[in-house]
């Protein structure tokens, strides 16, 4: 049966992934006849045919691993010695630890503002334009590559090449500073600028979201408003501010929050562009670092703890503002 | 494993309805609003087309390349293939796609270990979640609303908190590296999100049709198949795109739980990246081959994804 473990060629993993399948559809089915009796069984045994899966997984997998991983962040490295904060208080006093979190937090402020911000002015741009549609699939499909591709082709932008006679540069950027009669760059070396170029990425990847879903907050905005406002006088950018901008604040509001939360919880970038090095490390990927790479599975609990700790002000700021907006309604 | 709470329960149909509203106008009357409306419009539409290029550049330059001959790569940029056609000095080549699906990077069987990975990823969370969303929205049964809240809530817990321990139980299983731990993290980690949004998408069903299907003597299995499941394809394709690039795209679950014969595309190109940092030949071509089937399914299904996307927001 060790093929089914560990298949070695091409075709088994295909069959194993239809056993897989199948096996899955067999438990399924299993579940659905057995609460699926013409006789009167009490509700909630059907329910936990129907439910039960879902929640076994959850608890299993998310709900557990979360207590285990907040009980290993007050432990040692090996997890044999309680030490109580020191994991969270080496994360705050030790200058490397220290500035993880402050890359971090240039992360989550600035992909979230730029991107909204870029997103939402290009939404207006092309709303009802010509050629809406092929205008806004260019800047969405971005969203389809993985970060890894993304920083493939990025990396590629930003390639360098050293600056002597005969050297020509391949990366798009440092051509166009030498067009311009200006030295190339190491974009991806020089701190802290470093930073700023990775988070471009991850601003590229999340425009196109942004976009989609302001776009279609704005087309939601009645027409008789517009039309109103439109009498009283109000063009361009008075119309943007006092109209537009208003009436789409709920999405707005979710947008932000949401790339927030994605831009801290993603490592691919800065793991595949520089792998943390030239003082661009993040804590999603410091958790992995400390994690896989040094085993100091005490500290990368704590950092999985600093994680989703962060993600709780955004979702509560979230929920805030849906209060809000739903009062004034 | 982020998400928005509660705004994705009202979007999908402010996105079903908002584009059909306009289109009652008259196209006339439409025009004329668009022409209106806009802002002052040739630099309007000077700033959209340079967003566009700016945006759309970087992924041409990664194709060029891919299908130019590695030396001319190390010489010059892609942007030289332009002038080059007309002097004839462009050459392009497809050997860069040949050495990175066949060469020691064997792309080619990276790419069946991704398709391995991502079709059972997106079955069993779908039907899992599916079978929940309907006990949750249709049978009565104590503490559910209080259970469907803390599914909801779990959206929100970052991954990597359940990495590690779950690492621990596939090992002490002897499972550690297989597939199946992969279909099974990836599996879990989808569950909140797709719970809460085919809930949604299912509570918007009239009552009414599933009453009548239990006065006829349904049970619940039976309203599930006959009558919901058919209402709920375009909910259900909605969000296997969705998961599908998730799961396609995703680096961390594939890095942290298959081995290194079972890694997905994602994880190979992020190793070529730090191994063979220079070989752009073969970085932008094993790119390109990890990106062709999110962008194909992506281009041929966008409505879905759109939809997806909106009711959902982003994984992450």
């Amino acid at each position: 049966m060790d093929w089914l473990l560990y298949p070695d060629s091409p075709g088994m993993k295909l069959v194993v992934m239809v056993i897989g399948i199948g096996v899955f559809v067999l438990v399924m089915s299993l579940i659905l006849f057995l609460v699926d009796r013409p006789k009167r069984i009490p509700s909630w045994v059907v329910a936990i045919g129907f439910v039960g899966p879902a929640l076994l997984l959850i608890a299993y997998g998310l709900l557990r691993p979360g207590f285990e991983t907040l009980y290993n962040s007050f432990f040692n490295r090996n997890i044999t010695e309680f030490v109580g904060f020191d994991n969270y208080e080496q994360m705050l006093t030790v200058g490397a630890f220290q500035k993880v979190l402050l890359v971090t937090a240039a992360w989550v402020i600035l992909a979230p503002l730029l991107s909204t911000l870029i997103g939402l002015v290009y939404a207006v741009l092309v709303d009802r334009a010509r050629f809406e549609r092929i205008a806004k699939t260019l800047i969405f499909i971005p969203m389809a590559i993985s970060m890894v591709g993304a920083s493939i082709i990025w990396g590629f932008v930003y390639e360098f090449r050293p600056d002597q006679p005969g050297v020509n540069q391949i990366g798009l950027l440092n051509q166009v500073l030498v067009w311009l009669g200006l030295p190339p760059q190491q974009f991806l070396i020089g701190e802290p600028w470093n930073t700023g170029f990775l988070i471009a990425v991850m601003i590229w990847i999340q425009t196109g979201f942004a976009m989609t879903v302001l776009a279609a907050a704005i087309k939601a905005i009645p027409d008789d408003i517009v039309e109103a406002a439109r009498l009283d006088g109000l063009h361009g950018l008075g119309m943007f501010r006092y109209i537009t901008v208003p009436s789409i604040r709920p999405a707005l509001v979710v947008v932000l929050t949401t790339i927030a939360m994605t831009t801290l919880k993603a490592f691919d970038i800065v793991r595949t562009m520089t792998g943390g090095q030239f003082g661009t490390q993040v804590v999603a990927n410091e958790f992995y670092t400390q994690a896989f790479r040094q085993n100091n599975q005490g500290l990368a609990a704590a950092f999985a703890v600093v994680l989703f700790i962060l993600v709780i002000p955004i979702v509560a700021y979230n929920v805030r503002q849906m209060r809000r907006s739903e009062e004034i309604r | 494993m982020s998400t928005t709470p509660a705004v994705p329960a009202s979007t999908p149909q402010t996105e079903d309805t908002a584009p059909t509203k306009p289109r009652k106008l008259s196209r006339l009357e439409k025009r004329a609003i668009a022409t209106k409306g806009r802002l002052t419009s040739p630099w309007a539409s000077l700033t959209a087309v340079i967003l566009a290029t700016l945006w759309t550049i970087p992924t041409i330059g990664l194709l060029v390349t891919s299908f130019r001959p590695e030396i001319d790569i190390r010489r010059s940029g892609w942007w030289t293939v332009i002038p080059g056609i007309f002097t004839g000095e462009t050459e392009f080549t497809l050997d860069n796609y040949e050495q990175a699906l066949y060469g020691s990077d064997n792309l080619a069987g990276v790419f069946i270990n991704t398709f391995v990975i991502t079709i059972p990823a997106v079955v069993i969370p779908i039907t899992v979640a599916l079978l929940a969303a309907y006990g949750f929205a249709w049978i009565e049964f104590p503490g559910r609303n209080l259970l469907f809240v803390a599914v909801f809530a779990l959206q929100v817990v970052p991954i990597q908190v359940a990495l590690v321990p779950l690492l621990t139980n596939y090992n002490q299983w002897g499972m550690a590296g297989s597939f199946w731990t992969v279909w099974l993290s990836h599996s879990i980690f989808a569950l909140p999100l797709a719970v809460f949004l085919l809930h949604n998408f299912m509570k918007d069903i009239p009552r009414s049709l599933i009453e009548a299907a239990r006065v006829d003597g349904a049970g619940h299995v039976k309203i599930f198949f006959r009558v919901l499941f058919p209402l709920l394809v375009p909910a259900i394709a909605a969000f296997g795109i969705f998961q599908f690039l998730w799961v396609w795209n995703d680096l961390l679950v594939g890095l942290t739980f298959a081995a290194p014969e079972y890694r997905p595309l994602t994880v190979a190109i992020a190793e070529m990246a730090g191994s063979r940092g220079g070989d752009w030949h073969i970085l932008t071509a094993g790119a390109f081959i990890a990106m062709i089937v999110p962008l194909i399914v992506f281009l041929l299904l966008q409505r879905y994804f759109v939809r997806g996307m909106l009711a959902g927001a982003v994984k992450g």
